[in-house]
């Protein structure tokens, strides 16, 4: 029972998402270049599963790889500015700076330093764009740590690696798995970016640059719900990672 | 007998952006070998900063802390320290938070000894049955408990307390108190008890140092001389209260120390 309403509810929630889609079209009689409706996105699958496939893959792992290092250096970042104060407040206005350019401006800016690179650029923007709510959030968890955390094992002489890795990084995991959440969404912005952008791109963003090109509007639509699938896969994958890691931090069911 | 703990003529001020902060001025302490020392003291008055210095968590501007006839220069393995937040790690269990420490400790030590001492601590406690539960399933004197026994499982020499029981309800407080002395019973260590509860400074202490406003030094020592064996009733016996009043006399004085300063 419990099973069948945790997959029931979000599926019928996407069914009935779906239908107010096709009928908003239908009320308005909009033909499919104002807006494509669902009925229209079945064919488009049929026709270009092979492309979707391909470009769903490259799309993916430039996704993934971006998030990984995002991750990597979100975290040493984080690390910096939780256990320096001064590394705090040299970081923090850099960072807020970084993150307030849109980094569509970027787009032509790394296109030019790294001519030709499209895997590398593509993976460089998935990280810039996501790096920074993990930062954040790292930052935050280790530098409100309670200091009578530390004090328990301070008092018995551990070192600072042996208090990191007992105390506060278990701690901020709960923050952490968090900021990956808004993280995982972000990185998919910055995948599609650079690949509706460049020319001769690959992945999603480039197919739905070649539905814009040649007029195939319901494959627009069609690139944009396989972007929203990943999107949702990624970010369940995230919860499934969250669970392992971090699921004392779920209270109990009442 | 031989003092396990010696305070001596410590003096600290913290540094503030308003000029420094004296909190200790030419504080002596002295407890023997096995004693119970409560602290009382007006708010404020730097009695986190004696539980800081002790554990060697921070050095005093002058003076010298000895703890075993060794002057305390850093942390050391044996002191147990044990605070009003319990801070049990919630990602683990009851169990596996007590045997934090041994982990440090002792790291060689086995795992079956390890969980065997962990447990002979919890029901010792009356935790028994609740080795697998996490710390968000157990109540604030239970979980005050569990950090008792985190603090002991070592077997340190010294036990520092930074009111333990202050955030309990009073009948929760008086069961822990009980519980402090069966623990002294099988645990031999040497403590120090901060408090803001007179009646709990006379019930758990063997000595209650009045520790005058801030800067803080040694303003009364009170031998407590406790009537029979350790009960609760023995607190409304008549030496008891006369005990109580002349700390309340004491803490009265200290706290009109505070007020002249300020005015």
């Amino acid at each position: 029972m419990n099973a069948l309403r945790k997959i029931g509810v979000p599926l019928a929630a996407i069914v009935i998402f779906l239908v107010l889609w096709e009928l908003l079209v239908w009320v308005n009689d909009w033909p499919n270049y104002k807006m494509a409706s669902p009925s229209d996105l079945p064919p488009a699958y049929a026709r270009y599963w092979e492309l979707f496939l391909v470009m769903g893959w490259q799309t993916l792992w430039r996704t993934v790889a971006g998030l990984a290092i995002a991750v990597v250096a979100g975290t040493f970042l984080g690390m910096l500015m939780g256990f320096s104060r001064i590394m705090r407040d040299g970081l923090y206005p850099l960072l807020v700076g970084f993150n307030a350019i849109p980094k569509a401006t970027l787009v032509p800016v790394i296109a030019l330093i790294f001519i030709g690179m499209h895997d590398f650029n593509t993976v460089l923007m998935a990280f810039m764009i996501s790096f920074f709510p993990i930062a954040v959030s790292v930052g935050i968890g280790l530098s409100t740590l309670e200091p009578e955390y530390r004090d328990i094992l301070r008092s018995l002489g551990a070192s600072r690696f042996t208090i990191f890795m007992k105390i506060a990084l278990p701690k901020t995991l709960p923050e952490f798995f968090g900021a990956l959440k808004v993280a995982v969404t972000l990185a998919f912005i910055g995948t599609n970016l650079v690949e509706i952008v460049s020319p001769h791109g690959r992945g999603l963003g480039a197919l739905f640059k070649s539905g814009e090109t040649n007029g195939d509007y319901p494959l627009m639509f069609a690139v944009l719900i396989a972007l929203a699938f990943l999107g949702i896969l990624l970010y369940y994958g995230v919860v499934f990672l969250e669970r392992v890691f971090a699921g004392w931090a779920e209270r109990a069911e009442q | 007998m031989t003092n396990l703990i010696e305070i001596k003529g410590v003096t600290h001020a913290y540094k503030t952006p308003l000029g420094p902060l004296p909190v200790l001025n030419n504080l002596n302490i002295a407890v023997p070998e096995g004693e119970f020392c409560a602290v009382v003291g007006p708010s404020g008055c730097g009695k986190s900063t004696l539980t800081r210095l002790i554990a060697g968590l921070m050095k005093p501007d002058r003076g010298e802390v000895w703890l075993h006839g060794e002057l305390v220069k850093g942390p050391r393995k044996t002191v147990g320290m044990a605070f009003q937040n319990p801070v049990l790690l919630e990602w683990r269990s009851i169990l596996q938070n007590v045997i934090l420490p041994l982990e440090i400790v002792a790291p060689s030590m086995s795992k079956a000894d390890r969980v065997a001492r962990a447990e002979e601590l919890l029901a010792l406690v009356g935790l028994e049955g609740f080795e697998d539960k996490r710390p968000s399933a157990l109540s604030g004197g239970m979980r005050q408990r569990a950090s008792l026994c985190r603090a002991i499982v070592h077997k340190p020499d010294v036990l520092i307390m930074d009111e333990p029981f202050g955030a309990l309800d009073a009948f929760t407080r008086e069961d822990l108190w009980q519980t402090m002395h069966e623990l002294r019973k099988k645990e031999p260590f040497t403590c120090v008890l901060i408090t803001h509860d007179l009646r709990e400074s006379v019930y758990l202490g063997d000595q209650v140092i009045v520790l005058s406003g801030r800067p803080a030094t040694t303003q009364y020592v009170l031998d407590v001389d406790y009537p029979g064996s350790r009960e609760i009733d023995g607190l409304y016996t008549p030496e008891c209260t006369e005990m109580l009043h002349t700390l309340r006399d004491q803490i009265r004085i200290a706290q009109g120390r505070v007020q002249e300063e300020a005015a």
